[in-house]
């Protein structure tokens, strides 16, 4: 199963960067997407995928009582997903700001903050 | 997106998504469920109100900005886990107490005030931004 | 092992059943006190007159938070304290060493200083957008990453601090802000997502997240396990969040478009974060790899000098010369990192929290500076010294300091790591960061000589009308300049801890112990 799944992370790694090389905010949103799921992925199958089971204590029992999945990828993806999702969700409204104010969606064009035509600095006192 | 039937449907859809949240979030205690997913919940049955009838009458429903939900909720995670301060064990560790209910046994604990604060914090957040995005859409 | 009934269970084997004593509360307070003071400001976010208050009074608590915690650890040593009275490695580890509670005091007094300046630099809209509650939540991400002792809680609090540091960036969403904060925050977040495929790769190589034992665990896997595509991994990642060159044009983007406040608190902590998870990270848990990879740190060390200080050179905006010069200081505590001897990390330790404190009060007296002239544009700015000798001076120290001139706080560490670097026979990185202060003094002379000390040009546009300097900025300021001061006349008892920390990150056994008490160390 780990080799399909690295297969799978790969492939979704080279979409996002493909994404992310693009000079629109809008591919490169698509692209952040892309990558949070490649990197929970990734850690997933680093947790190595062992059995199905689902590692619960049943109700009358002290221990597990079978060799179950691990749970701490889990919940380091879960954390993943939190950050990642709360990351796009700001990264939606800032480029979406972004766009409304500097009325583009280009990164070549976004020089507000760094002028082309600034003055250059005094040669002499 | 504003048709007749969603405007009419979106207030029951929405107060039944926020009785589900509560539940789910109830429910986390012992099965799957909780917090986050229980905001998520209440979160987009916000979003869903604000597409039919306007993010005015939102805000107006939710009294409170969405970001002071957020840090309420942040608050009440701090404290659930500073409850371990003066029993001395360390930060975040889940205490329990017994409440016998009219007969019934409750088990009440640090953790459920903790994920109740992540509920607000997810609310608060996800509300906050999906308002965001639709207020922008109107202008 | 079928056990009937929970009675019958062993706590003591997974959990810690001894009660816990209230010192070891320090260890978490700085980063729980700034979580619910943060808290409390967001919910009252409207009450833009009691925000500063109540905020001020939290900064100087965390101070004494953070005053206290050094102490314990200076005299008692590193201890730790595991979330949820898990043992470790299963629970999260907040662990304290002489680095982590010396950096933590030093962004605890830079913040302070920084909300103090805030009261007046920060307008009550700026205030309505939450600056004292995002300055508090990036304290908690601050001192969260300078005190936890799991490699993956380290990820979270980055991202804590991430996320609140976009909140202040866009503080009154100018246009100029959106731009720089748009690439700002898509940058950023490649790195700390590189960060994390690096942790997912190190927890599937090791089987833990817990620093020490990660400690423990290495010396064994070396033989097997890829531990060296890692460790690339990680220093790729701290390099982009420490703005190091050639991955660092994220920070001359975005650095000069908010508030001065906001610019002067990222340039002081947000890139010693970086360096101090590369300090964590390649110079205590893998040693190894570190001295293997020493030469490209090396190079990368030099670049990242000469690229800053020739990119400040060439720069009109007095705010975007600083967020060079920033850049630059990144490359001498890099070169320290390469050196990885005990002197070069104490010089770089040093440095860092030197360059904490000076870098984010060149900010603020680069801010009323620009206030007082009007622009920030060496063309357009002049007669300061005219009007304000004394800020006029106060500027000249930092700057002096930052150059690395006696007699300020800036002088030693760049004794230290001279001195380290020709100890090894590195004689062309040593050059290299005299060349970079000799440039650094061009840099910053030409600054003060055409925006301070030149009067003002016939013909430029008149200077604002309003040119008082308001209280807070002068206290905010001053706190800092006389910290520059002070530890440049008597520099042994920074010397002393900055040695310490550095024998702590390479003699690791004290770390270790804090931890796992039963132990052998090795």
């Amino acid at each position: 199963m780990e080799p399909l799944f690295a297969l799978l992370v790969g492939a979704l790694f080279a979409v996002s960067i493909y994404l992310f090389l693009s000079k629109h905010i809008i591919r490169v949103l698509m692209g952040v997407a892309i990558l949070g799921n490649a990197v929970n992925l990734l850690i997933f199958t680093n947790g190595r995928l062992l059995r199905e089971v689902p590692p619960v204590i049943p109700v009358d029992e002290a221990t597990l009582q079978q060799a179950a999945a691990n749970p701490l990828p889990q919940a380091l993806i879960l954390t993943a997903i939190v950050i990642s999702f709360s990351f796009f969700a700001f990264l939606l409204v800032l480029g979406y700001r972004a766009f409304q104010e500097l009325e583009t969606d280009d990164t070549d064009e976004m020089r507000v903050a760094e002028p082309v035509d600034e003055e250059a600095p005094p040669l002499g006192y | 997106m504003r048709t007749v039937i969603f405007r009419t449907v979106a207030p029951y859809l929405t107060s039944l998504m926020v009785l589900f949240s509560i539940f789910v979030l109830l429910r986390g205690h012992n099965e799957p469920g909780g917090g986050f997913i229980g905001g998520l919940i209440a979160a987009s049955a916000f979003a869903i109100y604000g597409i039919a009838c306007g993010v005015a009458p939102v805000r107006r429903a939710i009294y409170f900005h969405p970001m002071a939900i957020s840090a309420f909720g942040l608050f009440l995670s701090a404290i659930a886990g500073m409850i371990s301060l003066p029993l001395s064990v360390p930060f975040m560790t889940g205490n329990w107490m017994k409440l016998y209910f009219f007969g019934v046994e409750l088990d009440l604990s640090s953790v459920l005030i903790f994920d109740i604060g992540v509920y607000f914090v997810v609310v608060g957040a996800i509300t906050s931004i999906a308002l965001a995005l639709e207020e922008r859409d109107r202008d | 092992m079928a056990a009937s009934s929970t009675a019958h269970v062993d706590l003591s084997q997974a959990m810690n059943v001894d009660p816990t004593p209230l010192a070891d509360w320090l260890v978490v307070m700085p980063v729980a006190w700034c979580i619910l003071a943060g808290a409390v400001l967001l919910m009252l976010r409207k009450r833009t007159e009691v925000q500063a208050r109540i905020g001020v009074f939290a900064l100087m608590v965390l101070c004494l938070l953070d005053a206290a915690l050094f102490w314990r650890v200076a005299n008692e040593g590193p201890f730790t304290m595991v979330m949820g009275r898990w043992l470790p490695p299963f629970g999260i580890a907040f662990t304290v060493d002489l680095l982590g509670a010396f950096f933590t005091m030093t962004s605890g007094l830079v913040a302070l200083a920084a909300g103090i300046f805030g009261r007046d630099d920060v307008d009550s809209t700026g205030r309505r957008y939450g600056f004292y509650p995002f300055l508090l939540l990036l304290m908690a991400g601050v001192s969260g990453a300078f005190l936890t002792g799991d490699i993956f809680n380290l990820y979270v609090w980055f991202e804590v601090l991430l996320i609140s540091s976009f909140g202040l960036l866009v503080l009154g969403s100018e246009r100029e802000q959106i731009d720089g904060a748009t690439k700002y925050a898509f940058l950023n977040l490649v790195g700390t997502t590189l960060f994390l495929v690096a942790t997912g790769y190190l927890y599937g190589l090791f089987g833990t997240l817990n620093m020490a034992d990660i400690l423990v665990k290495a010396p064994e896997l070396r033989e097997t396990a890829p531990l060296m595509t890692l460790v690339c991994l990680y220093l790729l990642a701290f390099a982009m969040k420490a703005a190091a060159f050639p991955v660092n044009f994220w920070l001359p983007a975005s650095y000069h478009t908010p508030k001065l406040v906001v610019s002067g608190l990222f340039g002081g902590l947000l890139t010693k974060i970086g360096i101090y998870a590369l300090l964590r990270v390649l110079v205590m848990l893998f040693p190894v790899e570190r001295t293997e990879l020493g030469w490209v740190i090396a190079v990368l060390a030099a670049g990242t000098m000469l690229f800053g200080v020739l990119g400040a050179l060439a720069q009109n905006d007095i705010r975007r010369s600083v967020g060079f010069l920033v850049i630059s200081g990144i490359g001498m505590m890099l070169a320290g990192i390469a050196l990885g001897s005990p002197s070069g990390l104490a010089g770089a330790i040093f440095y860092a929290a030197h360059s904490m404190v000076v870098m984010t009060a060149i900010y603020f007296a680069a801010g009323i500076g620009g206030r007082l002239s009007g622009s920030f544009l060496l063309s357009r700015s002049g007669g300061i010294y005219a009007s304000h000798a004394i800020l006029a001076f106060t500027t000249l120290a930092l700057f002096l300091s930052m150059t690395g001139l006696p007699p300020f706080s800036g002088l030693w560490p760049k004794v230290m790591l001279v001195k380290a670097s020709l100890d090894v026979g590195e004689w062309w990185l040593a050059a290299t960061i005299l060349v970079t202060g000799f440039l650094t003094t061009i840099t910053v002379g030409r600054i003060w000589a055409l925006a301070y000390w030149k009067p003002r040009a016939e013909g430029a546009e008149a200077a604002p009308a309003d040119r008082s300097v308001p209280a807070t900025s002068v206290i905010g300021l001053g706190m800092l300049t006389v910290l520059t001061v002070v530890f440049g006349l008597w520099p042994e008892p920074l010397i002393a801890i900055s040695q310490d920390a550095a024998r702590g990150l390479i003699d690791t056994s004290s770390y270790v112990l804090s931890v796992f008490p039963g132990e052998v160390p090795q």
